[in-house]
């Protein structure tokens, strides 16, 4: 007979011989479920094979096409010179230590500039997120602004900071702000308002279920925002520099630009723009795309 | 495995209805959403007694989901009064709910800091509280590591990370497989046992209910009020293939099919 209390609670040692096997068809259930360990990921040679060597390939097919124009002399060398010349020029650029002056410079600035378009942006994200009428009154004035090409800014900063540091960073920010803005707050609103009440039940803070729940919740939107804001700010600063020349300010890898255009020395305007290049992906290389990847496969999100 | 304590630590106090407690007790309450509109709920009247397992079935709309949340304190009644013994009862939802960028153990942790539990003791709690839900070792994983019965019991185990005596579930085994439902109504049997809690479950599954529930209650749709109630006096251990479970879910069913065509005439 089964032993029961009055209210047909089970009995407790009756419950436990099921409760043993029951544990046991989990455990299985569980180990099924997890299923075999997921093949290791493609070795070292398999992945360079797979994703450093095409675009080397690509370059070296471009590089052949761009010497074969050169010396079917398409164009007079002083417009279309060789690799060759490139190299030596860019060579020559790194030796002196002229490429690494201005791309410290430049990268200094981008630096700050992106550090306080980050702080800004977040800020403003944040309140638009939390003030309807805010977002109602702003919004579509930062998005406008997203699609505003930020060069377009340059003039107007001049006139008010002069040819001045000031001026280059207004040109930062102006286009910066509006991406990581708008990237905090994509984030927050797609946020599932699922999470929001499990933060009430837990008995979170209205803070607690910001720091907790929300903030990290929003983060994958936001790291997107950070993304694109920061190679918005790297555009605006090129285009700030390349205009903002003045021998009191720095010269960075935009100025570096203006000054072969000005001596006509296309080795070192295509060397210029090497450099701008190689920086702009070396920041999304090392930093933005390791990060996201890591969020991303913290929640399992990862696309393979 | 080494013996369970639950054996030792069960309460030992008498249980006979009339000198429990009330754990929840919904008197007279009535919920409107819009103006105009039929209400949700009509003048519900419902107690569970401490420790008690109630199931409420009923049809989609019948108000199952709105009256959970008004025991939860997410929503206000829009008459009547809600009673809870506990300050802040445990919610468990459909849908695991879990917070995919923290661990297992790390979504059992944020329930014991919304507590105010120490830094220190949090890790070691989570770990005992998923060792009651037989996730031993499993802390670590990530929330895409598991399966779904996985994440419903670390759910559970952050349920119980509240330390609340009431337990509301809102139909939580809906999107399991059958084998995973089976097991998990079993752990939940046991757990409830342990722990001597006091459970509403919210399902449309009437087999469920009957397999679980010490108390079933029916709700009519439109508006949402009690219908009719089983005393369930089916001995444990139970299954959902129990002679009991079955016949008891056919009467129960023939009902709600009574109270569900009663809207189509």
């Amino acid at each position: 007979m089964v032993s029961e209390d009055s209210r047909g609670r089970p009995g407790l040692a009756l419950v436990d011989r099921g409760d043993v096997e029951n544990r046991a068809v989990e455990a299985g259930l569980d180990a099924l479920d997890a299923g075999p360990d997921l093949p290791a990921g493609p070795g070292p040679g398999r992945r360079f094979v797979r994703s450093v060597l095409p675009p080397l390939v690509f370059l070296a097919l471009l590089v052949g096409v761009w010497e074969l124009a050169y010396l079917a002399e398409l164009k007079p060398s002083y417009v279309l010179p060789g690799p060759a010349d490139v190299a030596r020029k860019f060579w020559e650029t790194v030796q002196d230590g002229k490429a690494a002056e201005a791309i410290w410079t430049s990268l200094s600035r981008g630096a700050v500039g992106f550090g306080m378009s980050l702080v800004i942006g977040s800020l403003l994200g944040l309140a638009m997120w939390w003030s309807r009428w805010l977002r109602a009154a702003i919004g579509p004035i930062v998005s406008g602004l997203q699609s505003l090409p930020s060069v377009a800014w340059v003039p107007a900063a001049i006139i008010w900071f002069q040819l001045s540091n000031a001026a280059i960073y207004t040109v930062v920010l102006l286009g910066a702000v509006p991406s990581i803005a708008n990237g905090l707050l994509g984030g927050l609103k797609q946020v599932p308002p699922l999470f929001d009440r499990v933060g009430r039940v837990l008995g979170l803070s209205a803070l607690g279920r910001v720091r907790f729940v929300l903030l990290p919740a929003a983060l994958p939107g936001y790291l997107g925002g950070l993304r694109q804001g920061w190679a918005f700010a790297w555009r605006s600063l090129m285009a700030a520099e390349l205009i903002t020349y003045s021998p009191t300010l720095g010269q960075g890898l935009g100025q570096l630009l203006n000054i072969g255009r000005e001596l006509s020395q296309m080795s070192l305007v295509i060397t210029s723009i090497t450099l701008i290049l190689a920086v702009g992906v070396a920041i999304e290389l090392l930093v933005f795309a390791p990060l996201e990847r890591r969020v991303l496969n913290r929640r399992g999100l990862t696309m393979r | 495995m080494s013996t369970r304590s639950a054996t030792v630590e069960a309460p030992a106090q008498p249980r006979e209805l009339v000198q429990v407690p009330a754990a929840v007790r919904v008197e007279g309450v009535s919920q409107v959403f819009e103006r105009g509109r039929p209400p949700v709920l009509e003048g519900l009247d419902l107690t569970v007694a401490a420790g008690e397992f109630v199931c409420l079935v009923g049809a989609s709309g019948c108000g199952k989901s709105t009256l959970l949340n008004l025991i939860a304190g997410l929503a206000e009644p829009t008459s009547g009064r809600i009673s809870v013994s506990a300050e802040r009862p445990a919610l468990m939802f459909q849908e695991p709910a879990l917070l995919p960028w923290l661990t297992a153990s790390g979504n059992v942790e944020l329930a014991l800091r919304a507590r105010g539990v120490g830094r220190a003791e949090r890790r070691a709690e989570a770990e005992r509280l998923l060792r009651v839900v037989n996730l031993e070792g499993h802390g670590a994983k990530r929330v895409h590591e598991l399966s779904g019965g996985m994440r419903q019991r670390v759910a559970l185990a952050r349920a119980l990370a509240q330390d609340s005596s009431v337990l509301l579930m809102d139909e939580p085994f809906a999107a399991l497989d059958a084998i995973t439902r089976d097991v998990l109504h079993q752990e939940l049997t046991r757990v409830w046992t342990e722990q001597g809690l006091s459970v509403v479950f919210v399902t449309h599954n009437v087999r469920e209910a009957a397999r679980l529930g010490q108390r079933v209650v029916l709700l009519g749709s439109r508006p949402g009020r009690v219908v009719r109630e089983w005393q369930v006096d089916i001995p444990h251990p139970r299954t959902i293939e129990s002679l009991g479970v079955g016949a008891l879910a056919t009467e129960i069913t023939r009902e709600l099919h009574r109270e569900i065509s009663r809207h189509g005439q």
